[in-house]
């Protein structure tokens, strides 16, 4: 049979507010346990949450971005549960009016097409505590630095096909809240993760399938794999007559597999209702407008802008607006030089590359995009050729100068464009290499436009690389044909 | 000392006349001597109120004291007082000292009274009697086999019998005035969001309110000065200016449109409480007053309603108490849900007990929408009901408790109990204010009094005309003044 998979996540995505959703406690990660909670975040008898404005303007951001209604009235509700990293006994949420209602976004796929994956809502919540179990010789230890963490949980409609849709729809989410500047998206630290629904039907089959949930999914290479996992893992079932039960299951990427956590009957009861300790949030048009006009410009039309107004191709485009600070270095880049396609050359390929291999980030980049990009204006102006351009970059990105033209000046890398030094570096060589000239005048007409590659490599080498090298050939074959 | 007004110590103080030390020594005293019997304090703070005492005395002497600096108060045992026990009424807070105060202590810290203890209560502010205590019920000093009122009713007792000028309570279902009418004091609920919730341990955070208790409602107005106001700690808190609440006590009553609710006055009203409130409505008249009949046609089913949504709140609230961060937790747990049960278990009493069980029910998948949400709807037809009523009319009068105190141990059916506030409720679901002010006696013989309260309700941030039209009926009559036996006797 044809069987076809239905994917849909709910991404949580950390917001960077300074302080905790309902405290002025500090959101900063990696501090000393218990040190960032204060009588809010611990549930202390008697004190009350009060709403951070910055996490509401963050989610309401979002909500523009993806072109969502957003609520005019949105409620909190409390989630009440017993967790001992749960400190009030229940977790506030917004159950019943969200803060964004529906919205979408827009991936791109391998063949260069794009698809629409539709947002059911997203609403603001308080994350829990943390328990540590290392360490406490048989007990379990409490760290209540993350209770209070202002999240956005977006939760997508049942779109999704296979698993790369789901990859690319969540590093969508991830560019978007990026260049919202709404959250850091570092995923080893829990900024974002997600829990993954998976179903399977027959091809054709319009009702959905029993769906499994696959909790805190930490990376989009585990998304991929914890869907192919549980595909298979699906099908399989069905086929030898079994049925996917509806529960809660873990990824677990050491095993590479999927692991039943709890059914659908040892589910907990939440009880749901409106938190008595806080008002509705109400939004105006005025706020929202205000917001809109903050907005920066956002991945989709960053690509569209790259492809229209700079001409780039739909893979360069795409690959220089997935992040925000790429799209940033380009630009810069581009800004200085003056040429997109060569500021994009040089970006994915020699920056890139040299980025990977010292697993840097580009917000982290030893090379300046103004320092790349007057790099790449040289180039352009002919100061220097593509081999010694390569010279200059190595030369940045060791801190061996401030700019490039400092590196060319101190290494001597101008191109000699002067005909007279370059005719004189081609009178010697020939001068220099009698048996080849021979050979030269001797061969076939056709068969003399390789053998001149010897020559050029002598002149290039004589001139240790500077002369230019379009020149070096037309003046050689000159000197050369009149031997002949 | 202890036979004048808080209004009266504070002008005493003020004139030199007394210093705080003697006022705080003195009450001191006669809790010491009273306090066994009555069991109106959970925990005495001698020390700090001598402390508080002569700081109020040198600041007088610099000259930066107000009015209240060196009155000494009680609190509630619900309030969140910095190092000093806040118990609730539960052994789950038995161990319990909160590392903050709460924002009213705060501000009467500020205001430079003298806190003399924290006060019995009904376990976390549930119940009518104060019989759910942890520490034990709270007798009434008119007659000492009867209830003082739950659940304020350490305060109320208090302030009745002398061991403090005032005190604060907090109301949630009528907890400040059915406990000021079983004791013959002034009990005011403010309107919600009137005083700040922060550092109140919440019991039911949709109806929960501070409000002052003492002998008079000139006393309830100082106070009310010093604790209303916004507070950015608390999101329900109203940003809205506060008045001079002793400002407008003396305007004159002339054509003020008294509204009686017919539902105040049907089955289930005792005939000697009905008499006392209609005659102090008489008096009302007497002053220029006219009255009305007016009906809030919801009023019956403020009870079941206040049933679904306080329990289903207090269910929440209390999840904290699970015995992994403060309060009681139970020896050697086998693992965590028996570390759970077992600390909840014993930590909190039968009624707080069958509260949350209520609540989880209620909001329970399946039983939400046709008790919560139901109640919810209710809940605004009520209040419908008051601002309807509020149009035709300035005040609504009616008797604060079907019946005066009633003996400890008598209301054996939590039901029954329940009852025993079916005229307060309604305000709390509301959010309006009400006072209730002494207006007479049942019973003849000096021991066994029982005092009758007449409440007065207004519409949203009417505290300045309740106080107004309690102070003139306080000027007209001397049931406020009057004292048990007790207080005379003691010390």
């Amino acid at each position: 049979m044809q069987w076809e998979t239905v994917i849909g996540l709910e991404v949580h995505v950390q917001l960077a507010t300074h302080s905790k959703i309902f405290s002025g406690a500090s959101t900063a990660f990696g501090a000393e346990p218990n040190s960032q909670a204060c009588a809010v975040d611990l549930g202390m008898p008697g004190v009350l949450p009060v709403l951070n404005e910055q996490a509401v303007a963050m989610a309401v951001k979002f909500g523009l971005a993806v072109h969502a209604d957003i609520a005019e009235v949105s409620v909190f509700d409390r989630k009440n549960y017993f967790y001992p990293d749960l400190p009030k006994g229940y977790q506030t949420s917004q159950m019943y009016h969200p803060i964004v209602g529906p919205g979408e976004v827009e991936i791109a796929l391998d063949d260069d097409t794009t698809k629409r994956i539709r947002i059911h809502h997203a609403h603001l919540e308080e994350d829990a505590g943390k328990s540590l179990h290392e360490d406490f010789h048989g007990m379990t230890g409490i760290d209540l630095n993350r209770a209070g963490t202002p999240l956005l949980e977006i939760v997508s409609e049942p779109d999704m096909r296979n698993a790369k849709e789901a990859a690319a729809y969540l590093k969508a989410i991830h560019s978007i809240v990026t260049y919202l500047g709404i959250s850091d998206g570092n995923m080893a630290e829990g900024s974002m993760r997600c829990d993954v629904n998976v179903s399977v039907r027959p091809k054709g089959q319009e009702a959905f399938g029993t769906r499994a949930e696959i909790k805190n999914v930490n990376s989009f290479r585990f998304v991929e794999r914890a869907i192919a996992f549980e595909v298979e893992r699906q099908i399989e079932l069905i086929e030898d007559g079994g049925k996917v039960v509806q529960e809660t299951r873990l990824f677990d990427p050491e095993r590479d597999e999927t692991r039943s956590m709890r059914t659908k009957e040892e589910a907990n009861d939440y009880r749901y209702f409106p938190c008595p300790d806080l008002l509705p949030v109400v939004l105006d048009q005025a706020y929202l407008d205000h917001l809109r006009s903050q907005l920066p410009e956002l991945p989709a039309e960053k690509r569209e802008r790259f492809q229209q107004a700079l001409g780039l191709s739909a893979y360069d485009a795409s690959v220089l607006s997935a992040s925000r600070d790429m799209a940033e270095y380009f630009e810069e880049v581009h800004r200085v030089c003056g040429d997109a396609k060569q500021a994009a050359n040089w970006v994915q390929g020699e920056l890139s590359g040299a980025l990977n291999r010292e697993n840097l980030s580009i917000a982290n980049s030893p090379v300046t995009a103004a320092q790349l990009g007057e790099l790449v204006q040289r180039v352009l102006d002919d100061t220097i050729n593509g081999k010694a351009a390569k010279e200059v970059f190595q030369g940045l990105w060791h801190g061996e100068g401030a700019s490039a033209d400092a590196i060319i000046e101190e290494k001597g890398l101008k191109q000699v464009t002067d005909t007279g030094a370059i005719e004189a570096m081609i009178d010697q060589v020939i001068a220099d290499s009698p048996a080849q000239v021979a050979q030269y005048c001797d061969a076939e007409p056709e068969k003399r436009g390789k053998m001149i590659g010897y020559f050029v490599g002598q002149v290039m080498k004589a001139s240790r690389g500077t002369a230019n090298p379009q020149q070096v050939n037309g003046l050689l074959k000159e000197k050369l044909d009149a031997l002949l | 000392m202890h036979d004048k007004t808080l209004t009266q110590l504070a002008n005493a103080l003020g004139s030199g006349e007394l210093s705080s030390r003697e006022l705080t020594e003195h009450y001191l005293q006669r809790i010491q001597h009273s306090g066994a019997i009555l069991n109106s304090f959970i925990t005495v703070t001698a020390d700090q109120a001598l402390e508080q005492a002569d700081a109020a005395d040198q600041a007088r002497a610099k000259g930066t004291a107000n009015l209240l600096t060196g009155v000494p108060l009680a609190l509630k045992d619900i309030f969140c007082t910095q190092g000093i026990k806040t118990s609730c009424g539960s052994r789950m807070l038995d161990n319990f000292n909160a590392p903050y105060d709460a924002a009213v202590v705060e501000k009467l810290k500020a205001a430079g009274t003298v806190t003399l203890g924290k006060t019995n209560m009904d376990e976390f502010a549930m119940g009518s009697s104060n019989e759910s205590s942890y520490y034990g019920p709270v007798k009434n000093p008119w007659d000492l086999t009867a209830v003082p009122g739950g659940s304020s009713g350490g305060s109320a007792a208090a302030v009745a019998a002398g061991l403090t000028p005032a005190a604060l309570g907090t109301d949630t279902g009528g907890s400040i005035r059915q406990p000021a009418a079983f004791c013959g004091i002034t009990g005011l609920k403010p309107t919600y969001g009137r005083v700040s919730r922060y550092g109140i341990i919440a019991y039911a955070s949709s109806l929960d309110q501070a409000g002052p208790m003492a002998r008079s409602a000139e006393d309830c107005a100082h106070l009310l000065n010093a604790m209303a106001g916004h507070d950015g700690r608390d999101s329900t808190s109203v940003a809205r200016g506060v008045p001079d609440y002793t400002e407008t006590l003396n305007a004159p009553l002339s054509g003020l449109k008294i509204g009686l609710p017919k539902e105040y006055f049907g089955e289930g009203l005792d005939p000697e409480v009905e008499k006392a409130v209609r005659e102090a409505v008489n008096v009302f008249e007497s002053l220029g007053a006219t009255v009305r009949d007016v009906s809030l046609p919801h009023t019956h089913y403020a009870i079941p309603a206040y049933y679904v949504i306080a329990p289903a709140e207090a269910s929440s609230n209390l999840s904290r108490f699970d015995g992994v961060r403060f309060g009681h937790r139970c020896d050697n747990p086998s693992d965590l849900i028996d570390l759970y049960k077992r600390s909840r278990a014993e930590g909190f009493g039968d009624e707080v007990q069958r509260r949350i069980l209520i609540g989880t029910h209620t909001l329970s998948e399946g039983f939400f929408d046709a008790y919560y949400t139901k109640a919810q709807k209710v809940r605004r037809l009520i209040r419908q009901d008051f601002l309807d009523a509020f149009e035709d009319v300035d005040v609504l009068m009616g008797p604060a408790s079907p019946t005066p105190a009633f003996d400890l141990g008598a209301k054996k059916d939590p039901v029954s109990m329940y009852l025993q506030d079916i005229y307060t409720i309604a305000v709390n679901l509301a959010g309006i204010p009400g006072i209730s002010v002494p207006a007479g006696f049942v019973g003849s013989r000096p021991t066994e009094r029982r005092p009758i309260g007449l409440q007065i309700l207004g519409t949203h941030f009417a505290e300045a005309q309740l106080l107004n039209v309690a102070h003139q009926f306080q000027q007209t009559t001397d049931w406020h003044l009057q004292r048990p036996d007790f207080a005379e006797e003691s010390a």
